[in-house]
């Protein structure tokens, strides 16, 4: 293998992708091979570094160089200035915006500096195409150390020990189902590993995945041992290609070497996984529906019991974990229970991803201690909010989670203490909100996704989300009475009491939660029809005030239905009955005449 | 399902009944055949749905039930260059629903539907992924990010030739 001095490791994350992370690739490897260099350093595309918002990403080691939104017109300078001169390009280091000062390494930046990356470890570090990479930062060690020294009781104990609990948000502790797994007799059993990210602004699966495919395979494997299954199943989101494509050639490279398939290491176990595609359903991330869907039918959930563990895929016992929750489990058994179990607060243990994203200045991928407080994840580390805007609420937990409020920022994040706040872990989506949102709207977009998403199977979700929507709906559009929000909060009691699965168990969440930390908010748009924040189209108008307005038709001319009118050099008006409130003349008008009411 | 048959073309039907036989005429595999359908005739209209029910020996109305409960599957033609806007959670605090209020009035079309020249369709998904670059709009593969509704007619005018 051939020895480099300098490694450039540019993000293959999608999001970079989208940004021609490739291009830059494929410039820094021609000017390297211009200059003579390509024995010299070597160009890696890795996963995603964490820092979306800062990408395309290039990082230079050993001196841990961290450029960021790097265009492929900067390639040349990298290589010329940085690789032959030893000098940093400093324009495209990160600015600290409170101290404005040019930080190179990221250890010391503030996204960086709290954070822990257990799951996380290798993406940004290796090639993911690549098992040699993966292999030098101990891939399949925890593998062989499992087959060579430990029985399926002792390593299942290990898991136990660590306290480790189901990152897809249900919380349940793992090492208990594999447990539960083991402990049924069959000629046949099955793990699978859940891939199916169905919640918008998540996308840590998908980051794993596509950086470090070969943690989900070797954890898969040391399941399948502990459980007794010699068969694995990945489901997996059609939408993400390229995390399958490179998942297809982890296997492939995994079998190469003897670490899947027939008497793996040596050791007499035999282990294989194939690829199942899901194909756009929020519900087949509840293990029930997976399973349906795997067989080939409608991804509709059914009663528990039977669980899974006992009656599962093709009426096996399987274990279904999410992939989060298996990229954990090599380091588990490289460091020991004891170590991992020391992390995190006393009933959530390790750390966990979330991906923040809306109105906050760093939006990314981050991975914490359990325990830290919001305040920490969304001042220090996502570097507050945009454009200096006031903090309203986080909403973490997807459309089964809740909003939480400035009166929670100092709570530890766990499993349970979310739970207390009214919202939940889920798979940690963390979308932040600023003054401009309205939170009667937040709950309305949360439900319209659940309408939409309902399987139809139980009457309580697909017929009371709908007309949950509806009140929300009326509330909006200025038509609400008081009476609405008490029909609103008996539906949402009667959703939750008697939906079949945890889709509707959890979809009245976003509107519970709101009601409850911005009651104020429903009174005002019902009572006094009005918006705020001035979202709700329905409840604003636009009025242009007669004294700054001087005439200048500039609104008139940009209006696309013709609503305003007057004559040049006086003040102009707008017909409210034509208005469709588009906002294009306020943007338009120069003299700060136009205003929201 | 759509009463006027159309007339598929054979050589497609041979590749789809070789698609489920290298999948053994598994009832099983119906997901993943369809996701196969769907990569060679680019949607599923009911005869295809019809071959298919019939190659793994499932009732159609089966058939029919998967492709309608899940959104990958369409039985309606994709555009040339199909347009989507992510509406995940990301992209719609960042304002998504502006961007894609501003495609519907320059194509004049709903969700769901393409254009009367067939160029393009809109669509709505949640979620790429690619939240650091919200919102976001795909046009077939391509990503565009940070997309403000002044700057769809230039996405559009991309696509005029």
């Amino acid at each position: 293998m051939a020895k480099y001095k300098t490694h450039l490791l540019v993000c293959g994350g999608t999001g970079c992708k989208a940004s021609a992370s490739d291009v830059i690739k494929d410039k820094l490897t021609r000017e390297l091979d211009e200059k003579g260099l390509a024995d010299e350093c070597q160009v890696v595309m890795t996963g995603c570094f964490g820092f979306c918002e800062k990408g395309p990403i290039v990082k230079v080691l050993p001196d841990n160089t961290f450029y960021t939104q790097v265009t492929p017109d900067d390639a040349k300078e990298i290589i010329e200035e940085h690789i032959i001169k030893g000098r940093k390009v400093d324009r495209l280091l990160y600015k600290d915006p409170t101290s404005k000062e040019e930080i190179s390494d990221s250890k010391h930046m503030g996204f960086y500096k709290k954070q822990m990356r257990i799951a996380l470890r290798n993406c940004g570090f290796i090639d993911p195409e690549n098992i040699e990479e993966a292999i030098a930062r101990d891939a399949y060690a925890a593998l062989g150390k499992v087959l060579g020294e430990m029985t399926p009781v002792e390593a299942t104990q290990i898991v136990l020990d660590s306290g480790l609990r189901g990152r897809g948000g249900g919380g349940f502790p793992t090492g208990l189902k594999w447990k539960l797994t083991a402990q049924e007799k069959a000629d046949q059993k099955y793990v699978v590993c859940n891939a199916d990210e169905g919640d918008p602004g998540a996308f840590m699966d998908r980051s794993i995945l596509e950086g470090d495919p070969h943690t989900v395979i070797e954890a898969m494997a040391i399941n399948g041992y502990c459980t007794g299954a010699t068969k694995g199943l990945v489901y997996i989101r059609a939408e993400y290609p390229l995390a399958i494509t490179r998942l297809k050639i982890a296997l492939e490279q995994a079998r190469e070497y003897g670490l899947l398939g027939k008497d793996i290491l040596g050791k007499g176990f035999d282990f294989e996984i194939e690829i199942r595609y899901g194909a756009g359903a929020f519900v087949c991330g509840e293990e029930t529906a997976l399973i349906h869907s795997m067989e080939g039918e409608r991804g509709e959930p059914t009663f528990k019991p039977p669980f899974p563990s006992v009656e599962g895929y093709r009426k096996k016992p399987t274990n279904v974990n999410n992939v989060e929750t298996y990229a954990n489990i090599p380091v588990i058994f490289l460091k020991g229970a004891e170590w991992f179990s020391a992390i995190g607060t006393e009933k959530s243990k390790g750390t966990k991803v979330f991906a923040l994203a809306g109105k906050i200045n760093n939006v990314g991928l981050i991975e914490v201690p359990m325990g830290t407080t919001l305040r920490e994840v969304i001042y220090e580390i996502g570097g507050g909010i945009k454009d200096s805007k006031k903090f309203k609420a986080v909403q973490t937990g997807g459309p089964s989670g809740g909003c939480l409020t400035e009166k929670h920022l100092d709570t530890p994040i766990d499993y349970d203490s979310l739970i207390a706040c009214g919202s939940m872990m889920g798979s940690g989506g963390m979308i932040v909100m600023d003054e401009d949102d309205c939170m009667v709207s937040m709950a309305k977009f949360y439900l319209e996704f659940t309408v939409e998403e309902s399987c139809g199977k139980c009457a309580p979700c697909r017929i009371g989300n709908k007309r949950l929507h509806e009140q929300l709906e009326l509330i909006t559009q200025g038509k609400g009475s008081k009476e609405n929000l008490e029909k609103i909060r008996d539906l949402c009691g009667v959703i939750k009491d008697t939906s079949l699965c945890g889709l509707g168990q959890t979809s009245p969440n976003p509107v519970l939660s709101t009601m409850d930390n911005f009651w104020d908010e429903y009174i005002a748009h019902v009572e006094e029809h009005k918006c705020a924040s001035g979202a709700c189209k329905d409840l604003m108008k636009y009025i242009i005030d007669a004294e700054p307005c001087v005439g200048c038709t500039a609104c008139a001319r940009v209006c696309p239905v013709g609503a305003i009118a007057g004559e040049r050099k006086g003040p102009h008006t707008i017909d409210q009955s034509i208005c469709i409130k588009c906002g294009a003349c306020v943007d338009k008008c120069k003299f700060n005449a136009i205003s929201i009411k | 399902m759509s009463s006027v048959k159309i007339k598929l073309n054979q050589k497609e039907v041979d590749k789809l009944r070789e698609v489920c036989a290298s999948f053994n005429n598994e009832p099983d595999e119906l997901i993943n055949v369809l996701h196969k359908a769907q990569e060679i005739f680019g949607y599923l209209p009911a005869e295809v749905q019809e071959v298919i029910a019939e190659e793994l020996n499932v009732a159609v109305a089966k058939v029919y039930g998967v492709v309608t409960f899940y959104s990958f599957f369409t039985m309606i033609p994709k555009g040339k260059h199909p347009i989507s806007v992510c509406t995940g959670t990301a992209c719609y605090v960042r304002g998504a629903e502006k961007v894609l209020d501003e495609f519907k009035r320059r194509l004049n079309v709903e969700v769901g539907e393409t254009t009367p020249d067939g160029k393009h369709s809109l669509s709505c998904l949640r979620c790429v992924g690619a939240c650091g670059l919200a919102p976001v709009v795909l046009v077939g593969e391509k990503v565009y990010g940070r997309v403000s509704p002044d700057g769809v007619a230039e996405i559009l005018a991309e696509y005029e030739v």
